[in-house]
């Protein structure tokens, strides 16, 4: 059935109402493209969404989806994966989602190498609010809330990823339409958490990191000989803050994921009607 | 009702006071006694004052009670702390050799044993088996027959080899003997056995037991006094029925986790008390909108915000019938004895998954961790019953595609019940949101939309009001004048006040509400009644006011926040009390 798929089989009827030249049409087009490419389709596919502009995905892609509250998509896409490991399970969210008020569900999802995908939308400010200072926003990045910049250094998620014990950190750019598609097909193919932080450029309240930003300042890791198995290779351009990189940074070739840890293979949508059998033996362990 | 006999062991956190008292209750049970057991604990790790209290007769027993016959006490405290139950002639086993209990005095009237429970526990192979000994000196003062502890000690210590049970028997009957030839005094305790078969098990057990058995697969939650044995139960079992236990790294994880498994087709649930419950409220108006069924069980606790951790309160039911940012239905189940526990989480599954919403379940703190005796007939595996409500399957989505193709998860139906489509189901793909949505459950602000979809939702209720048998529990006097309302675990205790009352020539009608929402309307039963009293652990009379509410009377309420559950005895004082003052609230 795989090799019928296409990657619009993944859009749904509803058309997006992001800002014209937004960076998170690209976004998607990618996840739905990797989505294709690595034999899935719509009805074993579950898209969880966060809060935000990004949160909207799961209304413009096609799939079995929950769009949820600000912040707990992890969570979510862990649940829906552990009943369900027959299921593909991505997840999708903003730097807000993700770095801020869900910042502590994406350290402990990274340290249970669930098999999923992570996408983070990641444009740098709070869009859908009208424009305030985000996790990952620069320092003197100034906005009404932030009139003189957020006076905090931003967030380095990748950092946070491999502190977490990460076995797949990864950076795209929306706008690199084919390394972006590659890199999340890489995620998706994981053996275990896959996670991709995608530069997806707010053009209505960033005029700071912008596409023409991004496009003259990505280094392409694919191009600089860059071992992703090697750890401090990794660590060492993940902790480089004088550029930005795109590209698979760090890969555990030996990532164990948590099904495989803890033995959850089962579908379990799929119960009797009664009590299961032997649960009588339940009973007697309180004599 | 033969006459029951009241035991207590107590000491300080780190003492083992639980295990030992396990151990005691466990022996009573396979010896064929009915058992209900308390703990008096507090939320520390050592230090401090703990009791494990332990009631047991040859009928049933469901209350503690005010009296203390035999306890054993390893500090002073211990003692003090019980000055009120004890009465002339109770016994007060202790270690007149431990430092701390070298000068303590044995109120006038009391028996005391001193037993060195320490030294014969080291010649019997170690001083960590002190509180065995002391169990073997309380068998020969209540003359309970010392093979019934062997069995107890064996089910304790049998997987850690035949060596340290061998050693615990010695240690035991080291006591036993010690009593036997220093303390000639003939104890007016004589526990007799029957040769009935009972289990013995506490409320998160049961809940646990119940959910395993209704198909739950999946659980996450975070460690919180009292609703922590849940977990504990189901790690490990779960897993050998297809399942899995998820520490999450806080309850807003917790319940997100169970409602995606939810959203995967498994029944899931979490468990939490009161602060727990705080947090996951930001996602339940999410699970209810959504429609996804999800068993929430909430093991109250004294509140608010910390509260007293390890005390008996019935706080939050304001919390779970309105507890949200806007308007969403949820049912609210309480069971009211440990083995309604079982079955109200069976039913809370299956109600769940039927009208597609989320459940609370909620327990107290009292019941969660009193173990009782019942027949295993009362968990009997093959009443279960299992009903998924409406979920489609290949075959069967095309009946409820839009006429573009889409899945529609929130179809407008005549009864509010809309089908559920598992992923994996060929042409179910669809998307749920807590944004208002239409029936393929993407977003909307139509009008007309939103009034439906709120309808739909709140006819899931009507439908199951209308469907579902939602009748309190009966007993006492159906003609009695005097009618006394309660739900959650005072169940027990009036039922026995009960008993005490009718010595005085009171008679009472009982009912015992295990539905907060929906509830049973019990406006003829109240107007039948000269007399209406609500009993509940809280302060400001949280049922009290449903109750009113619905029948649009005023009541006499009886409520008790001191973190304390009641006692049978105590609760037919105050029953006895308001019905001669007719007076308001007392304490």
């Amino acid at each position: 059935m795989s090799s019928d798929v296409r990657f619009t089989d993944f859009k749904s009827d509803k058309q997006p109402t992001w800002c014209p030249g937004c960076g998170d049409f690209g976004t998607m087009n990618g996840m739905m493209k990797a989505l294709a490419e690595t034999g899935n389709d719509p009805d074993n596919t579950f898209v969880v969404a966060g809060i935000g502009c990004s949160g909207k995905i799961g209304t413009y892609m096609h799939s079995y989806a929950l769009h949820g509250v600000h912040g707990r998509a992890l969570p979510v896409g862990t649940g829906v994966k552990m009943a369900r490991p027959d299921i593909e399970v991505m997840v999708a969210g903003g730097d807000g989602d993700g770095y801020s008020i869900g910042a502590g569900h994406f350290v402990h999802a990274v340290r249970r190498n669930v098999d999923m995908t992570y996408v983070v939308m990641d444009n740098r400010i709070y869009g859908l609010t009208k424009g305030q200072a985000s996790p990952t926003s620069r320092e003197d990045f100034e906005t009404a809330t932030t009139p003189e910049g957020p006076k905090q250094p931003p967030v380095n998620p990748h950092a946070l990823a491999l502190a977490s014990g990460a076995t797949f950190i990864a950076q795209s750019f929306s706008s690199d339409a084919l390394r972006h598609q590659e890199i999340i097909q890489k995620a998706v193919e994981h053996d275990g958490f896959g996670f991709v932080n995608v530069y997806s450029p707010c053009v209505t309240f960033n005029d700071v990191d912008t596409y023409d930003y991004f496009r003259d300042s990505l280094v392409d890791l694919a191009e600089e000989d860059h071992d992703p198995s090697d750890y401090d290779a990794a660590k060492d351009v993940i902790l480089d803050s004088d550029k930005e990189y795109q590209g698979v940074i760090y890969r555990d070739e030996e990532s164990v994921p948590y099904h495989e840890q803890h033995g959850v293979d089962e579908d379990m949508s799929d119960i009797p009607d009664g009590a299961p059998e032997s649960a009588t033996d339940l009973v007697r362990e309180f004599y | 009702m033969a006459a029951d006999f009241n035991w207590a062991v107590g000491g300080e956190a780190g003492d083992g006071i639980d295990s030992t008292g396990k151990i005691f209750a466990q022996a009573l049970s396979r010896s064929g006694r009915h058992v209900f057991t308390s703990k008096d604990f507090a939320s520390r790790i050592r230090g401090g004052y703990t009791a494990y209290k332990v009631r047991t007769s040859v009928d049933k027993v469901q209350s503690v009670v005010d009296r203390l016959d035999v306890l054993i006490a390893l500090t002073p405290r211990t003692i003090e702390e019980n000055l009120e139950e004890l009465h002339e002639g109770s016994v007060i086993i202790y270690d007149g050799e431990r430092t701390t209990m070298q000068n303590v005095e044995i109120p006038e009237g009391m028996i005391g044993i001193d037993v060195p429970l320490k030294r014969l526990a080291e010649e019997a192979g170690g001083a960590i088996m002190r509180n065995v000994v002391a169990l073997g000196a309380a068998c020969e003062v209540a003359e309970f027959p010392i093979e019934n502890l062997d069995s107890a000690l064996e089910k304790r210590f049998g997987d850690k080899g035949q060596k340290l049970v061998d050693n615990n028997k010695e240690a035991a009957r080291a006591g036993r003997s010690y009593v036997a030839e220093e303390y000639d005094a003939e104890f007016e305790y004589d526990l007799e056995t029957t040769d009935e078969d009972y289990v013995l098990l506490n409320g998160d057990e049961a809940i646990g037991m119940g959910a395993i058995a209704a198909g739950c697969r999946f659980y996450s939650g975070y460690p919180i006094t009292p609703a922590t044995d849940v977990m504990t139960y189901l790690t490990g079992r779960l897993e050998r029925y297809g399942g899995h236990v998820v520490q999450a790294e806080d309850e807003l994880s917790a319940i997100n986790m169970a409602l995606g498994a939810a959203r995967g087709g498994a029944r899931a649930m979490t468990a939490t008390s009161g602060p727990g419950i705080d947090l996951m409220t930001e996602t339940f108006g999410l699970v209810a909108t959504s429609e996804t069924p999800l068993v929430i069980c909430n093991v109250m606790r004294s509140g608010p915000s910390t509260g007293m951790p390890t005390k008996q309160e019935q706080g939050d039911l304001n919390h779970m019938l309105y507890g949200g940012h806007g308007e969403v239905p949820r049912f609210v189940l309480a069971p009211t004895t440990v083995d309604e526990c079982f079955w109200k989480t069976v039913e809370a599954f299956n109600l769940a998954e039927k009208y597609q919403l989320p459940v609370y379940l909620t327990a107290d703190l009292s019941m969660a961790v009193t173990e009782q005796t019942f027949s295993p007939d009362a968990f009997d595996m093959d009443a279960v019953e299992v009903d998924r409500g409406f979920v489609v399957d290949d075959a069967s989505v095309d009946e409820h595609l839009s006429e573009s193709g889409g899945f529609k998860p929130h179809e407008l139906t005549e009864d509010g019940v809309s089908p559920r489509a598992f992923p994996g189901t060929v042409d179910g793909a669809h998307m749920s949101t807590g944004l208002e949505h239409d029936e393929q459950g993407r977003r909307t602000e139509d009008t007309e939309m939103r009034v439906e979809q709120v309808d739909k939702r709140n006819r899931k209720v009507e439908t199951a009001e209308d469907r579902e048998d939602w009748s309190p529990r009966e007993f006492g006097d159906a003609d009695a004048e005097n009618l006394v309302i309660t739900w959650g675990s005072n169940e027990g205790a009036l039922a026995e006040a009960l008993d005490m009352l009718e010595a005085d020539d009171i008679d009472i009608r009982v009912l015992s509400v295990p539905y907060v929402f929906p509830r049973p309307d019990l406006t003829e039963e109240i107007e039948a009644a000269d007399e209406t009293i609500v009993v509940e652990c809280n302060e400001t009379g949280q049922f009290a006011n449903l109750i009113e509410r619905d029948a649009l009377v005023r009541v006499d309420r009886i409520n008790k926040y001191d973190g304390v559950r009641f006692k049978a005895d105590e609760l037919a004082r105050e029953i006895k009390a308001t019905l001669e003052t007719g007076t308001e609230a007392t304490q």
